[in-house]
């Protein structure tokens, strides 16, 4: 591979930036869940404590928050920046559902975040709570329409190709116009090609591709798995430190509760996820399970080295016809599963990445499974709280969470390629592939119409390498690459650091009897009137005195 | 000449060339109060705790801010692609390192008071300040930019050099960005403050004020003169004149407001001055959204950058669903943080 290979080098870059990026949405919206739970279970019973674990779990859900928004801006621009090809193809499509991530779900967002964490001497307990609703459905929503943007990538649907037009212009960039000043308009036709891009059909149909709502509810599990490990790693150290005793333990029990659905949720939205994957993109499964031989039974590979050159897994540890029966539900362990060698080579996606990545997310899945149901033996036997082993498994499992949640993406990015969208399979109407004259699968094609009356005949997707911007060049692209790479492990060693003196410090002492907020008594928008008290942190001698100034000057404008 | 025809696709790439307009303004009036907030705090401020009052002005609220910047891009990807895939690969080095910017921007202001020591709250300042100069004076360089318009092949690719979009045109257009935004933030700040603060910040409001009347008449002529085609639109459509004239009066209203000392009026005369800079823009750009340099024939015309009506439509409806919600809670997080400054233990 050559250095200054563009497509490669803006590959590397939307890699490094999405993964740095994707640390912080799924805590954000993990935690996010875990205050709207704490806000409702506070206002319903009033207990302090519920309280004090909202304030510590916002402190750290902002500084996450921040990090998120501060690395999410670069994922939108880099559309335009690095692959600008990519975006006139999909812009039509894709765009629509970036520009209501904005309108419904970022605005929402940031709004109420100011909210939950600036104003809880400003607004009363009610308004807080339902900003923290707003603040952890902005965030669900945001993954929502992501989510299906990115799988309208996987299983294109509600769209179709078209040829474009356009308005003709003279020397003086004055636009040509008929006798009845109508613009003249003409095929878009640059050296004999038309151009070519996706438009929608149906919006509905866009929305609901065949893979957005098992990717959806699986992006979902991640993000709470995500939370849950999170804060049952931080109550686990502070239970190994015998600290915040009473805190930690209910947080631990809280997460423990939320890790258990999450995981074994998740187990079966990856099933039927999987399932999903083989009837749109085989090639795909195919690279996950190091699956070569379509014909016979499908063993599943739990070890063994992938070679594409020899179409073979070597030093392979399989179980006989599981993959069968993971794909097809087959009870008789022997269906064929599509394998390898059915796929053109150009059509495969690297197989190393996808292998391992996948490896590791279904591997780090299971271990949740099988950690958190042995918390729940040892709490049914009572002795949850006297394991200091399992609290030592606890604490450094919160970065299984993130690599479980980074794998998965890579693996379902990396499995899609050569692809950046990723064309259906031709199938026939009983569902199955139909191959080609080489026995392989076959990508569907479009013919579209020219306006001259003659057709052509397209694929229907489009590859990554013909994604990239023409405009930028390999230099360019190491620049941007350094310069992220720099401030990316400047902010991430800072983020650590904060978050370790948030650890270190803890929760505030929770408040003897329930004042949650200074103004209770308060409507709804109405700011406390007595702001005096929060003022102590004001060191100025002068202040007092300026505070009445202030005052007697309001008092003053209001007569 | 005979009157052009507008297709109802024309029509829809109008309403959204306006609606783009409308993003773009509100980014203007909200982000630009907090970036010259970030440029001018270090000359403002004299102690850590004035610091902090001038930080937590906009601590609740530049994030919300800053979405206005990530919508309009949606919006741009969304109803004009071209565009959007255009000028972003054109402008990619300067355009990287506004994004470098924006994420020191939004870190420095959300670790700087994480802990107490002289030397962290100094560099965050510090990056805080270059970050926001640096993005103000990238975005009034884009806006130059497109209005000299950029070299283009027919596939509306960039064909030119990083060197080209230097031009002591959109420098200077650069700098009417910063001094904008510096006293946008300036009468932001009035409203903010109280005391011996306040009255410092007001000190300097003449001298942004007549350095922002020089910039803005000097930029008015330059355009003018350089650039014919920018005033084209104005003889073809003259109901366009109402946008310079408010633009001048609103001008001279700040500097009235200013001398009677109503700050909000001030600052409202000011929004109204970024707001008609933004139509003024786009009222010289039709019917092009990114105009070519040199091979005119090349430059994007809002029709040939947009997508499809039934894209332009389905966004239509988004918008309109949307925007209400979003007026809506901007209102609500504006209100609950009315009024001065007052540090309390959530503050920054």
């Amino acid at each position: 591979m050559e250095l200054f290979d563009v497509v490669f080098l803006s590959r590397l870059q939307f890699a490094l930036t999405i993964m740095f990026h994707y640390l912080f949405p799924p805590l954000s919206i993990g935690l996010g869940v875990i205050l709207v739970y704490l806000g409702a279970r506070h206002l319903q019973t009033k207990d302090p404590s519920f309280h004090q674990a909202q304030k510590f779990w916002t402190k750290i859900f902002a500084l996450n928050f921040a990090l998120g928004v501060a690395s999410g801006i670069v994922m939108e621009f880099q559309f335009g920046t690095n692959w600008a090809s990519y975006s006139r193809f999909v812009g039509d499509v894709f765009g629509s559902a970036l520009a209501a991530e904005g309108i419904f779900a970022f605005f929402l967002e940031s709004g109420f975040l100011a909210v939950l964490v600036f104003g809880w001497n400003r607004v009363g307990p009610k308004l807080h709570f339902i900003s923290t609703v707003m603040v952890s459905l902005g965030s669900i929503f945001s993954s929502v329409w992501i989510v299906v943007a990115n799988s309208w990538q996987q299983t294109p649907a509600g769209s179709h190709l078209v040829p474009m037009t356009r308005q003709i212009l003279d020397s003086n960039g004055t636009i040509l116009r008929d006798g009845m000043g109508r613009a003249l308009i003409e095929p878009w036709v640059i050296d004999g090609v038309p151009v070519v891009r996706a438009e929608i059909v149906d919006f509905w149909q866009l929305l609901f591709n065949p893979s957005s709502l098992h990717r959806l509810t699986h992006v979902l599990l991640g993000c709470f798995i995500m939370g849950a490990f999170f804060v049952l790693s931080i109550s686990s150290w502070y239970l190994l430190k015998k600290k915040h005793k009473v805190f930690a333990k209910r947080s631990f029990f809280g997460g423990l509760v939320l890790a258990t659905i999450s995981s074994v949720a998740i187990a079966i939205s990856g099933h039927q996820q999987a399932q999903n994957v083989y009837l749109h993109q085989p090639a795909k499964l195919a690279a996950f399970e190091g699956h070569f031989k379509s014909d016979g039974p499908a063993d599943l590979t739990l070890f063994g080295l992938p070679d594409s050159e020899s179409n073979k897994t070597h030093y392979r540890l399989a179980l006989p016809g599981v993959l069968s029966f993971l794909v097809h539900d087959d009870f008789t362990f022997s269906k064929p599963v599509l394998g390898l060698d059915r796929v053109r080579k150009e059509h495969r996606p690297p197989l190393w990445i996808p292998f391992i990545t996948w490896r590791m997310m279904v591997g780090i899945g299971t271990f949740f499974i099988l950690l958190t149901f042995t918390s729940w033996f040892l709490y049914f036997k009572g002795r949850l709280f006297e394991c200091p082993w399992l609290f030592k498994i606890y604490v450094p499992s919160v970065i299984l969470a993130v690599l479980a949640n980074q794998a998965g993406w890579v693996a379902a990015e990396v499995g899609r390629q050569p692809w950046i969208v990723h064309p259906p399979i031709v199938k026939n109407t009983s569902g199955d592939f139909v191959l080609d004259q080489d026995q392989k699968i076959q990508y569907e094609k479009t013919t579209i119409k020219l306006q001259d009356g003659r057709s052509a005949t397209i694929t229907a997707g489009l590859k990554t390498s013909e994604g990239i911007s023409k405009a930028i060049r390999g230099e360019e692209v190491i620049a941007s690459i350094v310069l992220f790479t720099l401030i990316y492990l400047l902010l991430g060693g800072v983020w650590i650091f904060i978050l370790n003196r948030k650890i270190q410090a803890g929760p505030d002492p929770a408040p003897k009897k329930y004042e949650p907020f200074k103004s209770q008594s308060a409507g709804l928008f109405e700011v406390p009137k007595k702001q005096d008290s929060h003022s102590r942190l004001i060191e100025d001698p002068h202040q007092s005195r300026s505070l009445k100034n202030s005052k007697k000057r309001k008092a003053k404008r209001n007569d | 000449m005979t009157e052009a025809f507008f297709s109802t696709h024309d029509w829809l790439c109008l309403v959204w060339f306006a609606l783009l307009g409308v993003l773009l303004t509100g980014y203007a009036i909200l982000d630009g109060f907090d970036l010259g907030v970030g440029i001018l705090h270090p000359f403002l401020a004299k102690t850590d705790r004035e610091r902090r009052i001038l930080m937590n002005s906009i601590g609740p609220i530049w994030d919300g801010n800053e979405v206005w910047l990530v919508t309009f891009g949606g919006a741009l990807f969304a109803a004009f692609p071209e565009a959007y895939a255009t000028a972003f690969s054109a402008f990619y080095l300067p355009f990287m390192f506004l994004l470098f910017c924006l994420i020191t921007r939004a870190v420095s202001l959300e670790l700087r008071s994480k802990v107490e020591a002289d030397s962290w709250r100094k560099l965050w300042d510090t990056l805080f300040f270059g970050s926001s100069l640096t993005a103000t004076f990238l975005y009034g360089v884009a806006v130059g930019n497109i209005m000299i318009g950029i070299p283009l092949n027919p596939h509306h690719e960039f064909i030119g050099h990083f060197s080209d979009l230097i031009h002591p045109y959109s420098l200077f257009i650069g700098a009417v960005g910063v001094i904008a935004f510096s006293l946008h933030g300036a009468l932001f700040l009035t409203l903010k403050t109280e005391g011996a603060l306040q009255k410092r910040i007001r000190s300097y409001l003449w001298f942004f004020f007549w350095l922002f009347l020089g910039f803005y008449l000097i930029a008015s002529l330059w355009t003018l003169i350089s650039f014919p085609r920018a005033s084209e639109n104005f003889h073809l459509y003259p109901v366009l004149w109402v946008i310079p004239i408010l633009n001048f009066l609103a001008v001279l209203n700040v500097s009235r407001a200013i001398a009677l000392q109503r700050d909000r009026f001030a600052f409202f005369s000011s929004c109204c001055v970024l707001a008609a800079f933004v139509f003024l823009f786009m009222a010289a750009l039709f019917p092009f959204i990114l105009p070519a340099k040199t091979q005119l024939q090349n430059g994007l015309t809002l029709f040939n950058a947009a997508s499809s009506e039934t894209t332009l439509w389905i966004m239509l409806m988004i918008a309109i669903i949307g925007m209400p919600c979003v007026l809506a809670y901007t209102g609500i997080i504006y209100w609950t943080f009315r009024g001065k400054v007052k540090l309390d233990d959530h503050s920054y």
